[in-house]
């Protein structure tokens, strides 16, 4: 099923994520990432949820959300012209015989290190999902020990 | 004006327009308490929580305003529960004012502290915590807006002690409401009611299948309209009884799993099916790939939600019912008058050969249903009809005509055993001039019989008709049919003498056996005044529900009454 990003604009007010997420919970839709962050205006917070699903489910989840007396205006990012982003921490297995490989795919990708332990190298990686899945293929090899994702945030491109 | 939360609170009431209140007091709410003991404001004391919030739903579906309690803390806030959830569940406007612990202590399992809005997320349209003084004129009037707009349902607002204490200088806020959220629906796509029309004027078996959006939007009048000016047969849910008068040569009364034979078989062979203010519940459907397979689908509703939601349709309008009838109406030609003969050739065939009928009992007991065509008989639709949930609610839908939007009370959604009675006590207080009759299982009763207490002390002559089958008789049913006649815990035998009971309340209670005293216990209770009456009507223990759709199936394959 296709992914869709779904960028929710709600007041910024206690007991609006939890609205959001209830509603999911309550009809079956399931969260595939969520971000959640303050906008230029600090009375609107942005949720920018990834859902799967086909058209029908998504027009169901918007029109839902939509009832949901806080949020304020839903973009379907999916097939705008739009940028997006994950932020993801990688733990990967490095003792000396492979970290110039490791350091070769960090290079290649544009992630960085940030933490270097005896047997271990911490891997931050920023880009699209397309980017963080070739990564993770990458290291995947030299054995992940953890890792962990933001959740993608998404905004559309050019002037509007 | 320097006024405390409390009162700034009961102002903001009487700005609404409510002139009563359902309640029950607590230590959270002692300052509401206060308030209200120095207030025009009518407050109605039930016996329990539940019974509060169904009184206010009952009020609030007999009158189309928005029904209102208040609960206490804890305890008092989770009894509610089950009546918000009820009005969430058939969209009925209700305020629920529940009371908190003081700000200061929210947070530290406090005594008494629920955490009601949490609670009630998934089952209010929208719900609030008061944080300050200053702010609650404000969220009341956005709360009455909330719950009695678009779509209606229960709004929930949490009132900390403090809160209510608090004494500000006061000025009700007189600007209009706006909320960046929420905004009323206005008007229709035109295109799409053009659209209609053309269906409409073009079918050849068109069908309507109407729902409590027609009476929530008060649109009886325009549904009329539109039925008689194209002659189109009308079926109605359980949600949707009285929108459409029960006993016009259109009605086909109730569709679904208990609905008649000839509804049914309508919905299965029409052309075009006109959907209106309804939201395709499996109840009603059956195998929902089944339903209405030759028509197309006209479907009105003011939640764009519901639209596309359960089944695909030709022609989505969103707006007010009431509304969008209206402009198709207006563009509608009245029919040529021999049209549509074939079509009502069928039904009429349909009509004489699986009128709703039952047998005699085999005990020589009292048939349920004949208890329910004499309260119609004696009341001729002019009165309001509460249920419990069960076999008698299904009763009460088929055996009675309704004829009037806002006279059939029932748990649509939910389905709430020990709904009806303080829904009854709700109806009653909003209009002493009808008669409020509940029609009642042995089961669903107990549910809430504390409120006789209440039933007596505002002197209400709500008569309650006990459909006595010493069962659970619904789920028995289904035991029956379903689970090889095993009745595993259905049987109520053990019951009290609800004659007693009624009359240690001090109410009138009767028992009727004989079918022959069926309508003369019924006389006597309309006539009296200023109490409750009880009466316990022994009838057959086992009669089914008939006909019936099985669950899942086809409702062109229903069981029984052919
Ligand atoms: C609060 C609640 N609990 C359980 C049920 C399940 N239930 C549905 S109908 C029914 C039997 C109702 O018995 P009674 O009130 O005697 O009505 P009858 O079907 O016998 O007319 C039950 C237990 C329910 N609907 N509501
Ligand atoms: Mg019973």
């Amino acid at each position: 099923m296709k992914k869709h990003t779904l960028a929710v604009t709600v007041e910024n007010r206690p007991g609006v994520l939890t609205r959001v997420t209830t509603m999911f919970r309550r009809r079956g839709y399931n969260i595939e990432s969520l971000a959640v962050g303050a906008t230029e205006n600090p009375a609107i917070s942005r949720i920018t949820i990834e859902v799967a699903g086909d058209d029908r489910i998504i027009e169901q989840v918007t029109k839902q959300l939509y009832k949901l007396i806080e949020v304020i205006k839903i973009n379907d990012l999916t097939d705008a012209r739009s940028v997006d982003r994950e932020l993801v921490l990688i733990k990967v297995k490095a003792d000396n015989s492979v970290r110039a490989e490791i350091v070769q795919i960090v290079d290649i990708f544009r992630a960085r290190i940030v933490d270097i332990g005896r047997d271990s190298l911490i891997i931050e990686v920023t880009g699209d999902s397309r980017k963080i899945e070739a990564i993770e293929d990458s290291l995947r090899a030299f054995g992940i020990i953890e890792m962990v994702r933001t959740g993608k945030i998404a905004m559309i491109r050019g002037g509007k | 004006m320097k006024l405390k939360g409390a009162e700034i609170l009961l102002q903001c009431l009487q700005k609404e327009g409510v002139d009563t209140v359902f309640g029950y007091p607590g230590g959270a709410v002692l300052p509401i308490y206060d308030a209200l003991y120095k207030s025009e404001i009518r407050h109605i004391l039930s016996r329990h929580e539940q019974g509060a919030a169904h009184a206010a739903d009952g009020y609030a579906r007999a009158t189309g305003r928005v029904g209102v309690c208040i609960a206490t803390s804890g305890p008092g806030a989770t009894n509610l529960v089950t009546g918000i959830a009820t009005a969430y569940m058939d969209s009925i406007p209700l305020v629920c004012f529940t009371g908190q612990v003081g700000t200061s202590l929210i947070g530290r399992d406090a005594f008494q502290e629920a955490d009601i809005t949490g609670i009630t997320l998934p089952i209010t349209k929208h719900n609030y915590l008061v944080e300050k003084t200053e702010d609650l004129a404000r969220i009341v009037k956005e709360a009455f807006y909330i719950a009695r707009t678009n779509r209606p349902g229960p709004v929930v607002v949490d009132l900390p002690k403090d809160v209510m204490e608090k004494e500000i200088d006061f000025e009700y806020p007189e600007e209009a409401i706006n909320i960046r959220g929420y905004r009323v629906v206005k008007g229709y796509n035109s295109n799409q009611v053009i659209t209609a029309v053309d269906y409409i004027q073009k079918a050849r078996r068109p069908v309507i299948y109407a729902g409590g959006g027609v009476i929530s939007s008060n649109a009886a009048e325009e549904l009329r309209e539109l039925a008689e000016k194209r002659k189109i047969p009308v079926t109605t849910t359980l949600m949707g009884m009285g929108g459409f008068p029960g006993n016009s040569y259109l009605s086909l009364g109730m569709l679904g799993m208990h609905g008649t034979r000839y509804a049914n078989y309508a919905i299965g062979e029409c052309d075009l099916l006109i959907a209106v203010g309804v939201r395709f519940d499996d109840r009603v459907t059956g195998k929902i790939d089944t339903f209405a397979p030759h028509a197309r689908v006209i479907h009105i509703d003011i939640d764009a939600a519901e639209i596309g939601k359960n089944v695909e349709v030709e022609v989505p309008i969103v707006g007010q019912v009431k509304e969008v009838l209206a402009a198709i109406n207006q563009r509608l030609e009245a029919i040529e008058s021999e049209e549509l003969n074939e079509w009502h050739e069928t039904i009429h065939r349909w009509k004489e050969e699986y009128p709703l009928r039952y047998g005699d009992s085999s005990e020589g007991r009292i048939m349920p249903q004949h208890v329910i065509e004499e309260v119609y008989s004696l009341t001729q639709g002019e009165a309001i009809i509460c249920t419990e949930v069960g076999q008698n609610q299904m009763w009460a839908a088929q055996y009675y005509h309704y004829k009037h939007p806002r006279s059939f009370l029932s748990s649509g959604g939910l389905g709430t055993m020990g709904y009806g009675f303080p829904a009854a006590i709700g109806a009653k207080i909003a209009c002493p001039e009808l008669p409020v009759v509940d029609i009642a299982g042995d089961g669903s009763i107990q549910m809430n019989i504390q409120e006789l207490g209440t039933a007596v002390q505002y002197r209400l002559p709500i008569i309650i008709c006990i459909l006595n089958n010493h069962f659970l008789g619904m789920v028995r049913q289904w035991q029956g049919l379903f689970y090889g006649g095993r009745y595993s815990y259905t049987d109520m035998s053990h019951q009290p003498d609800f004659v007693k009971i009624a009359e240690a309340y001090g109410a009138i209670g009767r028992r009727i056996k004989e079918a022959s005293q069926v309508r003369e216990a019924l006389e006597e209770a309309l006539k009296v005044k200023d109490r409750p009456v009880v009466l316990d009507f022994w009838v057959e223990r086992e009669a089914d529900v008939y006909p019936m759709v099985p669950p899942g199936g086809s409702l062109m394959n229903m069981l029984g009454g052919d």
